[in-house]
């Protein structure tokens, strides 16, 4: 028999029994499709790192005052990280390309009769290389501004709009904190990250920051730019043994300030999606199995219901061969029925899931065809025992069955 | 032609063996028509099944057209009922969700025909249903069903045909044009086994075999 034609006899019993066959699908459908929505949230995830990566490339280092947590994102509240250090951090520690610190808290801006409140981050001209983060229109302050301690400012694309909408704003006088300070240039635009917009910021000399405008001696950040990515454990060493040098911290206590390196980085984004791919992975799990195990039910009530029939296909010539061909067929429909339908489930449900959560999810072809591959899986798993005992009935036993 | 010998056929019934046939020999030429009459319940079904390759006989042999059918494998069996043999059944057997043409197409399918459906139509043509060739069997009288049956019997031109109470279920009248087209195929060649009730329909045959017990008891013809 030709497969279309085994497909054709599947279909037919299938339409016999609709509500049957769609509860019975019901258990594939939410299985594939959880499989479908994990993978999409797991690419979606991977996505997001790959951006980070281009975004702030890999050889980023950041020394932050305060013990090292995992996750825990802290603000410059301990005070010993100092000017003197990074300078050290600089002379001392070889393999470093770039370093620049910085100081940031969230200051009032005010134009004309505009007002709007950003972070006010005090730093030096290397801060846009090591971050990626050039200035787009103008100038970044330079070195002389920093010694002059120079009331300048180079605004991010957000500052911007609220500031002077479309209206010019290089040369202009703003406020900060109730300081007069120029514009001298404006940033490229970074784009929103879930929890920060980088953009929503404006830079000036750091010197200033900490003399003119507030009078703060620590810094919150040095950001530090590693010749190449292997360097990155041994520069993290070489800034560990100098900084707890300087700040006198006994062999076995634990250090008071922290290094992140990206690896950190990813481990705290891949750290929420692993959960939620961890909880749907889960439900993929249990419902195909309960859904392989339905479709095992109805196929051996389907055998039973139809013993005559597997006579009569006997009687006139069926091997026993082409029974069992028939039956896993007939379960093979029913589960890949299940699995397309959960695929298109599965990316609507990611696409949900980027929509309403704040997450970004991706359908690749790879997913789908690991969801259409687990319902011939399954299919076949569950299929195989109900076919195996419709072929081994005795054609004169069938033909009698009532 | 159809050769038994000594065919022996017990069933396990609990603990305890019946011997449903004991010993049947039996020889049928091609060409013939034969009936085998005997009490319900003296073992004609299972005979009939053995003849037809849809059971296997406990002991003894049997050469169907000079191949001893009763050493195959179950494929070859397969084989033989799909090709060589035609089967009609007293309640038709046929697949209810199934038109009249598509269960004649049935052992076509099974035996690879690139066009089923031109054969199937000419085999329901053969036995005068021709206007009937999309009705499912519960939209057909049981002469009609029984027609489709034979129908499905003779589509791939076997050598042999069996009936086992073909005419049991139908009406006198209707009984008697199902003869009519059996008797036919026999007219054409086609060796014809049938089991009856009926001594009239026995008449038409050459020769009555009649079985008592399991075992034949005597012939006329
Ligand atoms: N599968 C079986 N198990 C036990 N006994 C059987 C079985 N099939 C048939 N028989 C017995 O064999 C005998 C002959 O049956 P059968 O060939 O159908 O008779 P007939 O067709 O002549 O009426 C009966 O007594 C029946 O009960
Ligand atoms: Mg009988």
């Amino acid at each position: 028999m030709l497969l279309w034609q085994v497909i054709k006899v599947a279909w037919r019993s299938i339409l016999a029994n609709k509500m049957r066959t769609a509860l019975t699908m019901l258990g594939i459908i939410i299985g594939v499709a959880a499989i479908i929505a994990m993978l999409s949230l797991g690419e979606g995830a991977k996505k997001q790192v790959m951006e980070s990566i281009s975004r702030f490339g890999t050889n980023q280092l950041k020394v932050r005052p305060g013990a090292a947590r995992l996750g825990h994102v802290r603000t410059g509240s301990v005070e010993n990280l100092t000017m003197d250090d990074a300078e050290a951090i600089k002379r001392e520690v070889p393999g470093i390309k770039n370093i620049s610190p910085s100081v940031g808290s969230t200051g009032q801006l005010k134009y004309e009769n505009r007002n709007a409140t950003s972070l006010i981050t005090g730093t030096t001209p290397l801060f846009m290389e090591i971050n990626n983060f050039p200035v787009a229109e103008g100038r970044f302050f330079d070195e002389t501004d920093i010694k002059l301690m120079k009331k300048v400012a180079a605004i991010g694309t957000t500052v911007r709009k609220d500031l002077f909408g479309d209206g010019p704003a290089i040369g202009e006088e703003i406020k900060i904190e109730g300081q007069t300070f120029t514009v001298i240039g404006i940033m490229s635009m970074k784009g929103q990250t879930s929890w920060f917009d980088p953009d929503d910021q404006v830079f000036i000399p750091v010197s200033t920051y900490m003399r003119r405008l507030y009078n703060q001696d620590f810094l919150n950040d040095i950001n530090i730019q590693v010749e190449s990515y292997e360097d990155i454990p041994d520069v993290k060493k070489g800034i560990e043994r100098v900084l707890r040098a300087r700040h006198r911290i006994p062999e076995g206590v634990e250090s008071d300030f922290s290094i992140r390196d990206f690896s950190e980085m990813i481990a705290t984004m891949q750290k929420t999606s692993q959960t939620f791919s961890i909880l749907l992975s889960g439900i993929a799990a249990v419902s195909l199995l309960v859904g392989g195990i339905g479709v095992m039910n109805i196929m051996l009530v389907s055998v039973t219901e139809r013993t005559r029939e597997i006579g009569i296909r006997m009687a006139v010539g069926a091997r026993r061969s082409d029974i069992l061909r028939q039956f896993l067929i007939e379960a093979l429909v029913i589960t890949v029925s299940g699995g397309l339908i959960g695929i298109a489930l599965g990316v609507g449900l990611g696409a949900s899931i980027s929509y309403f959560g704040d997450w970004e999810t991706v359908i690749t072809p790879s997913s789908i065809a690991l969801g259409f591959f687990f319902s011939v899986l399954i299919g076949l798993i569950f299929g195989i025992y109900p076919a195996r005992k419709a072929s081994l009935l005795d054609p004169i036993e069938a033909l009698r069955y009532e | 032609m159809i050769e038994l010998t000594s065919i022996t056929k017990k069933y396990m019934m609990g603990s305890s063996e019946v011997d449903v046939l004991k010993g049947v020999d039996l020889k049928i030429e091609s060409g013939e028509f034969v009936s085998i009459m005997g009490p319900s319940g003296s073992g004609k079904s299972t005979l009939m099944n053995i003849i037809g390759c849809l059971d296997r006989p406990t002991g003894g042999s049997y050469i169907l057209n000079g191949t001893r059918v009763d050493e195959m494998d179950e494929e070859e069996l397969a084989k033989v009922r799909n090709r060589n043999i035609g089967f009609v059944f007293q309640t038709f057997n046929l697949l209810a969700r199934e038109s009249a043409t598509e269960n004649v197409e049935l052992p076509l399918l099974y035996s690879g025909v690139k066009e089923p459906r031109a054969l199937a139509v000419e085999a329901l043509k053969e036995v005068g249903l021709s206007h009937r060739l999309g009705h499912r069997p519960n939209e057909l009288s049981g002469g009609e069903r029984q027609r489709v049956a034979i129908a499905r019997a003779i589509v791939l031109n076997p050598s042999i045909i069996l009936g086992d109470e073909p005419t049991g279920n139908l009406d006198s009248r209707t009984g008697a044009e199902i003869m009519a087209i059996l008797k036919d195929l026999n007219a054409k060649g086609t060796t014809l086994v049938i089991v009856t009730h009926d001594p009239a329909i026995a008449a038409h045959s050459q020769r009555v075999i009649n079985i008592r017990d399991g075992a034949v008891t005597g012939r006329a013809g």
